[in-house]
């Protein structure tokens, strides 16, 4: 079985916290608007984030991460950096 | 609006909701209450070897995401806070409110729990010792706060009436249920949803429970533990659990057909301001509470045809009601029927007034008393009669059920036949 990407670890965490469907876990789907995360959820997300990743999100970063695709990009960045 | 007469409105049970260790709905807790079937048993939550207590009335399979419409409100959300939800739908089910027909500001949720989100602040006192303050979940506190089971449901179906949460430990629904009939009656409210909610079963709570000396340690033989007015009681029977009732103003209730359980008649409440754990040794705040809600009621005391007790099957608490029953309602004390339902449900602690006011309400409908079970060898400082071991067939017009809590708070409903 090949190893899961940082996308299918997103997407996991996401389908999880916010009982959303995989299928709707696309790249472009937003946090608040298409997967329906109230403030709470966003604070939750990141902290789940920088466990599952071993990665730390600044406050003024964390705002930034609007949607799947900026969570994924970020932890990509940081990885690798 | 004009001003409502309390006088004239007059509060009745349309609706009512469980979620306990004895069976999944209403109808088989109540066949299971009658048939005075014990809901006891080893606990599985956790491994309890180290602890002198180790059964509980537990739900052995509950599945929270059922309860709500947003599958991510499970996860948000304290067990408590989830019974207190499956009870409150089953309830609301049970009393066929259509709410869109209803004027949602003027029905409310007063839904209470001694304690609260206990279970979540154990886990994230785990996770701030081991991750860290970083770590810990923005749902912590929503999830523990004793208002959320009110405040879920109240969002749950778009209630926006009177909305509140009332503790007072093991009175605590009691509470709840009185406070709400006087809010319809005042005319704050037609219609509430009302009961309390409790999910004690962890591990702090049975430690502080047990050092107290305040549990069973019958740990061998659990459905015999809880043993209310006997003379080998050892103390009382921890169990999780809701129960709601839907209260209704008469006239509103008549209106749109619905069907009636009983009438509340009288609410009477006290403070022994005695002692943090033990009872007045005379039950004294006990029969003050029962004079109240007679007089509340309009009953006099040889009217009272079954008292559902608060019984713990403490060693003190046990023999203190008793004597405060005599108190009040003198050579009637021997006539009456007494029971404690705890001996089959455990102590639902926040939510034990309200599971046994379902109870009442039951009794009252099917004319049927519930049994006290396990009392095989009575304390003779209990003698009254407590119908041991099996229910018994009698015409129940009005009926008086106590509840005594931790910082000696003490409330009495009194219910009547709806004619």
């Amino acid at each position: 079985m090949a190893e899961k990407t940082i996308e299918d670890k997103t997407r996991e965490i996401i389908v999880e916290q916010l009982g959303v469907n995989p299928e709707q876990v696309t790249p472009n789907a937003r946090f608040i608007e298409d997967l329906g995360a109230d403030s709470l959820d966003t604070v939750e997300l990141v902290m789940a984030f920088e466990e599952e990743f071993g990665v730390e999100v600044p406050d003024e970063e964390a705002e930034k991460l609007l949607t799947v695709g900026d969570v994924v990009r970020y932890v990509e960045e940081k990885q690798t950096s | 609006m004009t001003k409502m007469d309390p006088n004239t409105r007059r509060i009745v049970v349309t609706g009512m909701g469980v979620c306990t260790s004895l069976g999944a709905g209403l109808d088989e807790f109540w066949q299971n209450i009658i048939s005075g079937k014990s809901g006891i048993s080893r606990i599985e939550a956790f491994d309890t070897t180290d602890y002198p207590c180790r059964i509980a009335g537990e739900i052995k399979h509950f599945n929270p995401v059922e309860h709500f419409k947003n599958p991510k409100d499970a996860r948000r959300t304290d067990r408590f806070t989830q019974f207190a939800m499956a009870a409150s739908n089953s309830a609301i089910r049970d009393a066929g409110l259509d709410f869109e027909r209803l004027d949602r500001d003027r029905i409310g949720v007063m839904i209470g729990s001694g304690i609260g989100g206990l279970l979540t602040i154990e886990d994230q006192h785990t996770v701030l010792m081991t991750k860290g303050p970083k770590r810990i979940s923005p749902f912590m506190i929503p999830m523990l706060i004793i208002n959320m089971a009110s405040g879920m449901v109240s969002m749950a179906y778009n209630l926006r009436g009177p909305n509140i949460a009332h503790v007072s430990a093991c009175t605590t629904s009691a509470h709840a249920i009185g406070e709400a009939f006087r809010n319809i009656k005042w005319g704050d409210s037609d219609i509430m949803v009302c009961g309390g909610s409790e999910s004690p079963i962890t591990k702090l709570s049975l430690s502080g429970f047990g050092n107290m000396q305040a549990l069973s340690g019958r740990n061998d033989d659990p459905a015999r533990a809880s043993r209310p007015f006997d003379a080998d009681r050892d103390g009382f029977v921890m169990a999780e659990g809701a129960g709601i009732l839907i209260l209704e103003e008469l006239e509103h209730a008549k209106k749109r057909g619905a069907r009636v359980y009983c009438e509340i008649a009288g609410y009477g409440l006290s403070a022994d301001a005695h002692h943090m754990s033990a009872p007045d040794p005379q039950g004294r705040g006990a029969a003050r509470s029962m004079r109240l809600a007679l007089d509340a009621a309009g009953v006099r005391p040889e009217e009272v045809d079954y008292i559902n007790a608060h019984g713990t099957s403490t060693p003190q608490g046990d023999i203190c009601e008793t004597m405060a029953i005599k108190a009040v309602f003198g050579d009637h004390a021997k006539k009456l029927m007494v029971s404690s339902t705890k001996s089959m449900t455990g102590h639902l602690l926040g939510a034990a007034g309200a599971v046994e006011m379902v109870i009442c309400a039951k009794t009252l409908e099917n004319d049927r008393v519930p049994p006290t079970i396990n009392l095989n060898n009575p304390d003779p400082l209990c003698d009254l009669d407590y119908v041991p071991h099996t229910a018994r067939e009698a015409e129940i017009n009005v009926i008086v059920t106590n509840s005594f809590g931790f910082g000696g708070h003490n409330a009495t409903l009194v219910a009547k036949k709806f004619n």
